[in-house]
């Protein structure tokens, strides 16, 4: 039975030089929670992962992950975790199953390497060379090798950037199986369909600092963000009715749409469709665009994710 | 092992590791020697003495680009110590090593005609020893240095000075007075000299006792502060102190070559070795 959270971090404090890059880090994973950390580049996500896995010491603040302290624990705490690194590299003459022997022989316990190339596709990869992999096989090698010795935890940093979108979708699923497992997964990324699809809770990390955390639609509740509804109608009608209409902070029309904004959208509905009857009028169509996560990253920072 | 299989894919080692003790071999023996099959065993001594003090080279400049390229930062999330690195780094370049000097011994008796094997056990401990000591320098200089071409112009010096001074090119009684005096504190003459009586005279283990105690305490010392000294980030710098530290490696030398300087002994040895090849040696090209 675990008495403290599977990963904690108190305001983690770290500085290069000049740059701050976290100042004041904090927050608790569970067992068997995916939990993500998202935020632009350089907002302190990289460092906070490699804080906990033992990689840089903090200034300021405390990490615990399973109970240990990173810093001091030695072996135990690499028994139990498995990372898979921002830039993963591996000496170009190495071969695929070479990689996960060697590194599988670092353990008491560990996963077969027949096991962890089928499960990842690389059985064809057995014995190419590291410098004959792609992008994707590489992510997918550094993945394999990640929980080559079965971890508790593990951390996966920037797991599918530079991939193609069907590589990534593959990466996805790897992780979505991970899940099944229970173990307990820190993830960081840039992309927000990423920590919406994969995490069960969300950090919103910027410069430095946790600017939001909670389950996807938490977070996307919380906010004010408005929801547009996309609506296009039989006959025409006027602006400002549709304005008027229950929860509706603004309406605009381009082309044959209304795009109405709004903030109770069950409401503007209802009241939409009531609207409509009155005026004997029809609905052609109706396109609800939810906020995402950029929505809510840009209204808490003004700025968009991706820079 | 794998640490091995990467080795024989590294270009470098191969030709430090094999191929140059090689060519030195058949330039030795072949032109310097020709002819005159005495003179093959104290050639083959500093052809001996020039693969295992490759080593040096080795894996070394391997660790450096490795640093570099963040393949290390990996290592570190696993439970493998800098000493297991190091470790690795050793046993695979030894093992490495020993058929290149098979093969040596194999072309001096059987191209260059070379009588009898010298004293076998006292070559292959000095060759033991020598490979784990100058491994273990190349490694001090490769957790010392921050890049790689900072690593190689060092090696480059270092190598230099071994190659020249200690008597693995030049023999040791050819050498100016001055530079003599400055070679028996390296610890390259005494492998040089070791293996020459070795082959030569047939000197048993107990008679080079204080070549193999500083050669042993030398490698020790060093694998130790390799071991301190050893970096996983290229980020971090070596701290001053490191660099100092790295000097206390060639104690074992300072304290050996001030005996040395003493008693004389290795430089009585060196002589005769020497004018046992019959013939006058002389370094300018024999006509035959």
């Amino acid at each position: 039975m675990l008495i403290g959270a599977t990963i904690e971090v108190h305001n983690l404090t770290k500085r290069y030089g000049e740059v701050e890059a976290l100042r004041g880090v904090s927050f608790a994973v569970d067992e068997g929670e995916v939990f993500g950390l998202l935020g632009p580049n350089g907002a302190g996500k990289t460092s906070t992962v490699e804080i906990l896995e033992g990689l840089r010491t903090p200034d300021g603040g405390s990490v615990s992950v399973c109970g240990l302290d990173p810093q001091t624990s030695g072996a135990e705490f690499k028994y139990a975790i498995g990372a898979a690194l921002q830039a993963t590299a591996l000496p170009d003459k190495m071969r695929v199953h070479e990689a996960l022997d060697l590194f599988g022989s670092f353990y008491p316990k560990r996963r077969g390497t027949h096991e962890l190339l089928a499960r990842f596709g690389l059985e064809e990869k057995r014995n190419a060379f590291y410098s004959q992999l792609s992008g994707g096989q590489k992510q997918r090698l550094a993945l394999a090798m990640a929980l080559v010795n079965d971890p508790r935890v593990v951390f996966l940093d920037e797991p599918t950037a530079g991939l193609d979108p069907q590589v990534r979708r593959e990466i996805y699923d790897i992780i979505e199986e991970l899940k099944k497992e229970k173990k307990t997964i820190l993830l960081t990324t840039h992309y927000i369909e990423e920590a919406e699809k994969l995490c069960d809770r969300v950090a919103i990390v910027d410069h430095g600092k946790v600017i939001a955390l909670g389950t996807p639609r938490e977070l996307k509740q919380r906010s004010g963000a408005v929801t547009r509804i996309t609506v296009r109608m039989a006959k025409p009608e006027s602006n400002g009715a549709l304005s008027s209409l229950e929860g509706v902070t603004e309406c605009r029309a381009e082309a044959d749409d209304y795009l109405l904004y709004s903030t109770r959208v069950p409401r503007t509905i209802v009241a939409l469709v009531k609207h409509l009857e009155e005026q004997n009028n029809e609905l052609v169509s109706l396109d609800i665009s939810a906020p995402s996560l950029e929505d809510i990253f840009l209204e808490l920072t003004g700025r968009r994710l991706r820079d | 092992m794998s640490r091995m299989r990467l080795a024989m894919r590294n270009r470098a080692f191969l030709f430090f590791s094999l191929v140059m003790p090689l060519a030195f071999l058949f330039i030795y023996a072949g032109i310097f020697g020709r002819g005159r099959v005495q003179a093959v065993p104290y050639l083959l001594a500093e052809v001996l003495a020039l693969t295992v003090m490759g080593s040096f080279w080795g894996l070394s400049v391997q660790l450096v680009t490795f640093r570099e390229q963040g393949i290390l930062r990996r290592f570190r999330v696993t439970p493998v110590g800098s000493s297991a690195m190091l470790a690795s780094s050793l046993v695979s370049n030894y093992i490495l090593t020993l058929p290149t000097i098979a093969i040596e011994f194999f072309l001096s008796r059987s191209v260059f005609h070379m009588n009898g094997l010298g004293n076998v056990l006292s070559i292959f401990v000095l060759v033991t020893i020598g490979t784990v000591t100058f491994a273990s320098l190349g490694l001090i200089v490769a957790s010392v240095t921050n890049t790689m071409q900072e690593t190689q112009i060092i090696n480059q010096i270092i190598w230099f000075v071994f190659l020249f001074i200690s008597g693995a090119t030049i023999p040791f009684p050819m050498l100016p007075g001055a530079v003599q005096a400055v070679a028996v504190f390296l610890p390259a003459t005494y492998l040089v000299s070791g293996l020459q009586r070795a082959m030569i005279d047939h000197t048993n283990l107990p008679d080079l006792g204080m070549y193999l105690a500083s050669l042993v305490g030398c490698a020790l010392i060093a694998f130790i502060v390799a071991a301190q000294l050893f970096r996983w980030e290229p980020e971090s710098k070596a701290p001053r102190q490191a660099k100092l530290w790295a000097a206390a490696a060639v104690v074992p030398f300072l304290l050996l070559g001030v005996w040395e300087t003493v008693n004389g002994d290795l430089r009585s040895h060196a002589m005769k070795n020497l004018q046992s090849i019959r013939e006058p040696y002389t370094l300018e090209r024999i006509e035959h």
